[in-house]
């Protein structure tokens, strides 16, 4: 509890005097040094992309020590990560696209869940304590791969025109084709890429901000509140309720994301609508 | 904050990036984390699931190894066990006919035996019948001796002559028995006995 205290202490930019209570989107700005300048731009390099690249270090030094002497008999590293690996590759790849296709697509969904597990959990892992996927510029670059995936193999599995076509379910009466394929058009180049990008960043942003609220809503209240300090001890204990249940939810969210890009691979490779 | 404000920064780009909705992507944070997922996608798609698809792989096939393995076993074991059985007929036929055999030898045997018994007996038997003869006929030519001296000493007696010349005794007495046995004289109550027993006997 203290640890998770203080280490959220130091994550926030505690710029000077200026209280951080309650939490505003701004928190989230967290620039740690300037890259370099265009115009009158100058572009940072910010902390969640440190986090990024921590998270890609890890997994790659994580993933490629425990396969790379993969064996019929597996160590126990090898074990956990086939674990892993099976879950993506026989729960959510083979359930969703089929058995005939999904092999294809088994590295990209593998990646997209464990990439986005950990920097989900570094929302809770001090001292990182920060969920990369509540800056939205990383759930759109993931979901961008997606949508060019998606979009690319039903070209290439129906043809250009094929695959406007396909996307009206058939047996419909003629009257209803337009608004259905307009509604259908929507859904597949708007709809579907605007809320895979959006469920993962919002509820990875307003996780944390409710974290935010009673942790260090309990520290304000603790040292500023005067009679309301009593009340910061049952803030943390919500706060660290809400720890673990935020746990729960960014690897649902993981699961999620991970799920509906399959989906969307399988709807785009299936026969008939 | 002022929302007029912030649609004007963000259009201007030249606003602090920590003063522009969070729903805006900042496009540093864009392009980097497309590239790291990037590189992170080709380390798995070209190391880690060929790695582990390989072992599965080869896991699926020591298992079908294992199973084939097993099954070759089992097919030796019952061969085997085949072989054993035919061997074993095959000892059970060996010794009934060794068995058989020896019933057969053993009634051989005895036969054997027996008619050598049997032959032994009859040459016995022969050779006692020979010697019966031979003693028989040794017997009748002593008594022939006998008989005629005896004869001879009684006629000479009877008579008073004197027959005691050799050959005249014994051609008289040859004579007579030629006669007696060429059947022109009949025998007297003296030779009739012993006769009429040689007679029913050559």
């Amino acid at each position: 509890m203290s640890a998770t205290m203080t280490a959220a202490g130091t994550l926030l930019p505690m710029a000077g005097e200026e209280s951080h209570f309650p939490p505003t989107p701004a928190d989230f700005w967290q620039p740690l040094f300037p890259m370099f300048s265009l115009g009158e731009t100058t572009y940072y390099f910010t902390r969640p992309m440190a986090l990024i690249l921590i998270s890609f270090i890890v997994l790659t030094v994580w993933l490629l020590v425990s396969t790379r002497r993969a064996s019929v008999v597996p160590s126990k590293g090898q074990w956990f990560t086939e674990r892993v690996y099976d879950f993506v590759r026989n729960d959510i790849a083979r359930d969703m696209i089929g058995s005939r296709d999904f092999l294809r697509f088994t590295p990209l969904l593998f990646a997209l869940f464990t990439f986005i597990l950990l920097n989900n959990w570094f929302g809770i892992i001090p001292p990182f304590q920060n969920p990369t996927m509540a800056r939205v510029a990383f759930p759109i670059a993931l979901t961008l791969i997606v949508y060019v995936v998606y979009h690319w193999i039903g070209v290439q599995k129906h043809g250009l025109g094929g695959y406007f076509r396909f996307m009206i379910p058939p047996g419909l009466p003629s009257w209803l084709v337009p608004f259905i394929f307009l509604l259908e058009l929507m859904t597949f180049f708007i709809t579907r890429p605007l809320t895979l990008a959006l469920r993962l960043f919002g509820n990875m942003f307003a996780g944390h901000m409710l974290l935010v609220v009673f942790i260090i809503g309990g520290w304000e209240l603790l040292v500023h509140g005067g009679a309301l300090s009593l009340v910061a001890l049952p803030a943390w204990i919500m706060g660290a309720g809400l720890t673990v249940f935020e746990a729960l939810i960014q690897f649902l969210q993981a699961y999620v994301f991970v799920l509906l890009a399959a989906s969307y691979f399988g709807g785009a490779l299936a026969d008939e609508h | 904050m002022d929302n007029t404000a912030i649609a004007g920064l963000v259009a201007s780009g030249a606003m602090g990036e920590g003063e522009s909705p969070p729903i805006l992507p900042y496009m540093p944070e864009l392009v980097f984390g497309t590239v790291i997922f990037l590189a992170f996608l080709w380390i798995i798609a070209k190391k880690v699931v060929p790695n582990l698809e390989k072992a599965y792989e080869e896991r699926a096939s020591a298992i079908e190894g294992g199973i084939a393995k097993a099954e070759k076993a089992q097919e030796e074991a019952e061969a085997a066990l085949r072989e054993y059985r035919a061997q074993l007929a095959e000892a059970r036929d060996e010794a009934a006919r060794i068995r058989e055999e020896a019933k057969e030898q053993g009634a051989a045997i005895v036969a054997d035996m027996r008619r050598q018994a049997q032959a032994e007996s009859a040459r016995i038997t022969e050779t006692a019948h020979r010697q019966i003869e031979a003693e028989r006929h040794q017997a009748m030519v002593a008594l022939r001796s006998e008989v005629g001296r005896l004869s001879t000493e009684l006629a000479s007696r009877i008579v008073g002559e004197s027959l005691e010349d050799e050959a005249r005794q014994r051609g008289i007495v040859d004579r007579f028995l030629a006669d007696l046995e060429a059947g022109e004289r009949q025998p007297t109550t003296v030779a009739g006995g012993p006769e009429g027993a040689e007679r029913t006997d050559s």
